[in-house]
């Protein structure tokens, strides 16, 4: 069998997963294609994700764990483009926390500017020490005020800057950018240092990401999360009074309810497979022009391609950047998805490293395998519980009904997804580092 | 009177919990620089092992306790401390054999180390919220207080209380104690001078004699030891939560880096300058502040530089800055 | 003739799989001598030690240390057998102070090892002033008396120096000379490998000239000296 068939046939398996947890309720199957449906969807976002970590792990063996923090800013970037402008933000305190930020970075930027041209010495470090320390001041004597003005607007409901109430579509991109920026930063300072430290640096910035917007108010409503988030289509409820789509589900022999979530559902699925496939594709273009080969070359042998006057930390920096955006675009869809933005709901377990099983278990460096991945632990990530919960109660099917014991196991199924990840990502790593659909 | 009032608040809300803190996020960074030096690799899985070792010693705790064991004052979690530092060192020398070793023999790259131990925190994390929950759990007993805030005004007149938790006084001794032992056994036993021989120059130990499988085995033991001990240190100060053990990773690895990765005295050095900037900055001074200046000089906000939400901020700060100046961290530390 | 006390015979093979380097090699030190292996660079000089040494496959011929086959045994084996390794590069702890430089060189023997460690200070009185000091801090000479000496500690029957006199200045060099003849004085015998053809051979009882992983010239020192051909192919002139 050649590789080609064998590869069709795994997507082909995991489709079929996808379909008979539509069709059937037998076992780990749910039997509604609302439950399939949804499975799906998520699985394409993560299979964008993927695709983006293979860009860094694959190409260029870059160790990036702060994908929580990129995929957090493409949702906080959902938030910012799309919803609705709070009435009086600007007036009441958005245009000092926009003048206060700049005055942090003109800081930031006076300091290296100051660490850059002044010689080494007493004399910088007490004018550097100055000029962070009354910059920081400044900064918040503007902030403060500013923030507290625009979080008593109405706090029940709004008390943030809100957004510039622009098509969903657009926010996309957007949150790339955004996760892009962030990753520029990072990338900025620990490129070019052990490999260790990439990971360490961006396990960081992803915990701080996530603390500031759990409690940046202003910014992103916090922990009081922001709901009622725009769609790429109409909503439910409208189509239901819709009678030209009410007609359309009867001729199809549907209940209007259904019909209607499947509506919403399978367009953004076909959303969804869009951008993939144009992610798809240009990563596999990249892949294969010159600009891939380099990466790979970089990757194998950083010594050889740097002697060969390659710039190595510059094409790090950039394939970091790419592969942060792309896991910001695919955040930015999820939260799209979800029509709401709740940042403490965000948790490395979920969002970074299941995202790092699916990519090895996918195969590394190969971008369908990340895609296949992608969608197959996604799957498996949704039934871990089912199917622990199941073994559980077969195991302690022995137990008397009230043992303290089975209760507890019982109770606790839902902590097997992490050992069962773990167990995953160790056993694929073993033995079979290529993963499913190994680098050509 | 007032000045002295400013050193009491100063002690009581800064000093004292940065010292504890430091002494907590020392060992754990002494864990980890210990594995750097002698493994090669950053074990992601740090704040996990040490989230077991308290796991198995709090349930060893509530064992004793429904016996009727107890330390009197102190809380009985020290003595079921040695059982959690037991049980913790079968776990990670198990680890070692059945994980590490493959990719040892294999001399597989660091990255390779990094990305397994993930797999390896995951499953310990799986493990401990399976055993205990993935809640809140406090298990100290005994003396809350050595001094309470009450007592010290009654006792001193001053306006400001100083509480000194027993918590923070076993923090401290204990953590004198073990950097001692450690120090002394990698300074001047024969085993422990062939560990750092052997973190030194891997292939001139093995020219030597030094077997490099018992290093390994001993720097597992003694970093389970220092894992559990730091753990129930913080738990017992604090509180146990497995998703907390798992973010003290961040301020663990910063201290670590910030003395440099693989020296252990810059792991304690670190350790502190962590601690005490995370408290100072997250501390709001105005009551200092307020006993220090004039009257129309007093501060009317918090002088808070960070709210304690941003504590993390302030270790990735640090991380940071020693990243884009000095990778090598303040202390010579192995490699960049 | 009898055995040399240490001989790799006739060796062919290179590191792991790769293309053999060496080629029917022989390289030998009897008791009490200094045996020197020069030649042009790229000539599998370090790469015959090596072998010697059992730190790539031999494929071809033996190595026997007193008589008894060694060929089999890990290098970590044949410093049981009384073998003294100094590598070129990295060859001591550098986080680690001198004294205890010579401790983890005696790591294998389980006797009290101070008679050995002032027998050292005594052949290397630099090192007895600054025994409490990080080895990483000394100069480059003072380096590579530690690296014999903790090369010595495991009272060897026989040393192996790599290059012993890389990158120090000449002056240094002189004085590594004097000291390695102090060290075959004592009646250990030593093979060691030479980038200074023309000094090592004026202190060799016995010298190698390697081409290309073969033997090209052998004879004593003087002998390799005298010998026109050698002279104007690899002392200059």
């Amino acid at each position: 069998m050649n590789a080609t068939v064998k590869h069709s046939l795994m997507f082909a398996f995991v489709g079929l997963l996808i379909i008979l947890d539509g069709t059937t309720s037998y076992g780990i199957f749910s039997g509604t294609w609302n439950s399939a449906l949804g499975i799906l969807n998520m699985g394409l976002v993560s299979a964008i994700m993927a695709l983006g970590v293979n860009l860094q792990w694959g190409f260029a063996g870059l160790f990036n764990i702060g994908i929580m923090g990129f995929t957090a800013l493409g949702g906080l970037a959902v938030v910012l483009v799309t919803s609705a402008p709070t009435p009086g933000a600007w007036s009441e305190g958005g245009i000092g926390i926009i003048m206060a930020l700049v005055l942090g970075a003109m800081t930031v930027v006076a300091a290296v500017m100051i660490t850059k041209k002044m010689p080494p010495g007493k004399q910088r470090m007490l004018i550097l020490g100055a000029v962070l320390i009354g910059g920081f001041f400044a900064y918040r004597a503007i902030f403060d005020p500013a923030v507290s003005g625009l979080e008593a607007i109405n706090p029940a409901l709004l008390g943030s800057l809100g957004g510039l109430g622009l098509p969903v579509l657009l926010a996309w991109p957007a949150g790339g950018l955004l996760a892009a920026g962030a990753a520029w930063l990072i990338g900025k300072t620990a490129l070019g240092l052990r490999s260790d430290y990439l990971a360490i640096a961006t396990l960081g910035i992803a915990e701080i990401i996530i603390a500031v917007m759990k409690n940046e108010d202003w910014l992103s409503r916090g922990v009081k999360n922001v709901v009622g988030l725009p769609r790429p289509m109409r909503k439910e409820i409208v189509l239901q009074e819709d009678p030209g789509f009410l007609e359309t589900a009867a001729s199809l022999g549907l209940d209007p309810v259904l019909a209607s979530t499947l509506y919403v559902k399978i367009t953004y699925s076909l959303l969804f497979t869009a951008v993939l496939l144009a992610l798809l594709w240009m990563s596999q273009m990249g892949l294969k022009s010159p600009w891939g080969r380099m990466m790979r070359a970089i990757r194998d042998n950083e010594v050889a391609a740097e002697a060969m006057g390659k710039d190595v930390t510059r094409r790090h920096l950039q394939i970091f950047v790419l592969g942060s955006a792309i896991c910001g675009i695919a955040g930015a869809m999820m939260t799209t998805l979800d029509g709401q933005l709740t940042p403490g709901t965000y948790n490395p377990l979920r969002f970074t490293f299941l995202i790092w099983v699916m990519v090895v278990v996918g195969g590394s460096g190969n971008n369908f395998g990340a895609v296949l991945g992608g969608i197959l632990i996604w799957f498996f990530w949704i039934k871990v519980e089912p199917m622990g919960a199941g073994l559980m109660n077969f195991v302690t099917s022995g137990l008397a009904d009230d043992s303290a014991l089975k209760s507890h196991l019982l109770d606790s199924t839902a902590h097997m997804r992490l050992f069962t990840m773990g167990l995953i990502l160790l056993l694929v790593l073993r033995f079979s580092p290529r993963g499913l659909i190994p680098e050509k | 009177m007032d000045l002295l009032n400013a050193i009491v608040a100063l002690t009581n809300y800064v000093m004292i919990p940065a010292i504890a803190y430091g002494s907590q996020l020392a060992l754990g960074a002494l864990g980890v620089t210990l594995i750097y030096g002698v493994l090669r690799f950053s074990n992601f899985a740090h704040g996990d092992s040490m989230a077991f070792g308290t796991m198995v010693t709090i349930l060893v705790t509530w064992w004793m306790q429904s016996m009727g064991i107890n330390l009197g004052p102190l809380p009985t979690a020290l003595l079921a401390l040695p059982f959690g530092i037991l049980a913790t060192m079968g776990l990670l020398l198990f680890t070692d054999r059945v994980v590490y070793k493959f990719y040892r023999e294999q001399k597989a790259k660091p990255v390779i180390f990094v990305m397994v131990s993930l797999g390896v925190m995951f499953m310990m994390n799986g493990l401990v919220r399976f055993i205990i929950g993935p809640g809140d759990q406090r298990f100290s007993d005994g003396e809350r207080f050595i001094i309470s805030a009450r007592d010290f005004k009654a006792m001193t007149g001053l306006r400001e209380g100083l509480a000194f938790k027993t918590s923070q006084s076993i923090t401290v001794i204990t953590a004198v104690v073990v950097v001692i032992a450690l120090f002394w056994f990698l300074n001047r036993t024969r085993t422990g001078k062939s560990m750092r021989a052997y973190s030194d120059n891997e292939d001139l130990a093995l020219l030597s004699g030094i077997n490099p499988e018992r290093v390994v085995m001993y720097t597992w033991m003694i970093v389970a030891g220092l894992a559990t001990i730091a753990g129930v240190l913080y738990g017992l100060d604090k509180s146990f939560k497995p998703f907390t053990y798992f973010q003290l990773l961040l301020p663990i690895f910063a201290s670590a880096i910030v003395g440099g990765l693989g020296n252990p005295l810059g792991a304690i050095a670190g350790g502190f300058i962590i601690a005490f900037s995370e408290v100072s900055i997250t501390y709001a001074w105005k009551k200092v502040l307020g006993y220090m200046m004039p009257e129309n000089l007093q501060p009317d906000s918090l002088v808070q530089l960070l709210s304690t939400d941003y504590k993390f901020a302030v270790s990735f700060g640090i991380l940071l800055i020693v990243l884009l100046f000095k990778p090598t961290g303040l202390f010579k530390g192995q490699s960049v | 003739m009898s055995e040399p006390f240490l001989i790799g015979d006739s060796m062919t093979g290179g590191y792991g799989k790769g293309p053999d380097i060496l080629h029917d090699c022989t390289i030998a030190v009897n008791r009490g001598e200094i045996a020197v292996i020069v030649g042009p660079n790229g000539a599998g000089k370090s790469t015959a030690m090596k072998a010697v040494f059992g730190m790539l496959n031999v494929r071809g011929g033996s190595v026997r240390l007193d008589g008894e086959d060694i060929t089999a045994l890990s290098p970590q084996d044949r410093v049981v057998k009384g073998m003294g390794f100094v590598p070129q590069n990295q060859n001591i702890f550098t986080s680690m102070t001198v004294e205890e430089n010579l401790e983890m060189g005696a790591f294998i023997r389980t006797d009290d090892i101070r008679e050995t460690m002032e027998q050292i200070y005594h052949l290397f009185p630099i090192l007895k002033d600054k025994r409490h000091q990080a080895a990483g801090e000394l100069s480059g000479g003072q380096r590579q008396q530690v690296a014999v000496g903790r090369a010595l500690m495991t009272q060897p029957k026989v040393l192996m120096l790599d290059e012993p006199t890389a990158g120090v200045s000449p002056i240094v060099m002189d004085e590594l000379f004097d000291r390695i003849i102090e060290v075959a004085r004592t009646g250990i015998p030593i093979l060691m490998v030479e980038q200074n053809a023309r000094q090592a051979l004026e202190i060799a009882d016995k010298g190698y000239v390697l081409v290309q992983g073969r033997n090209a010239f052998t004879g004593t020192g003087k002998e390799l000296l005298a010998d026109p051909e050698v002279r104007k192919s690899f002392l200059g002139g």
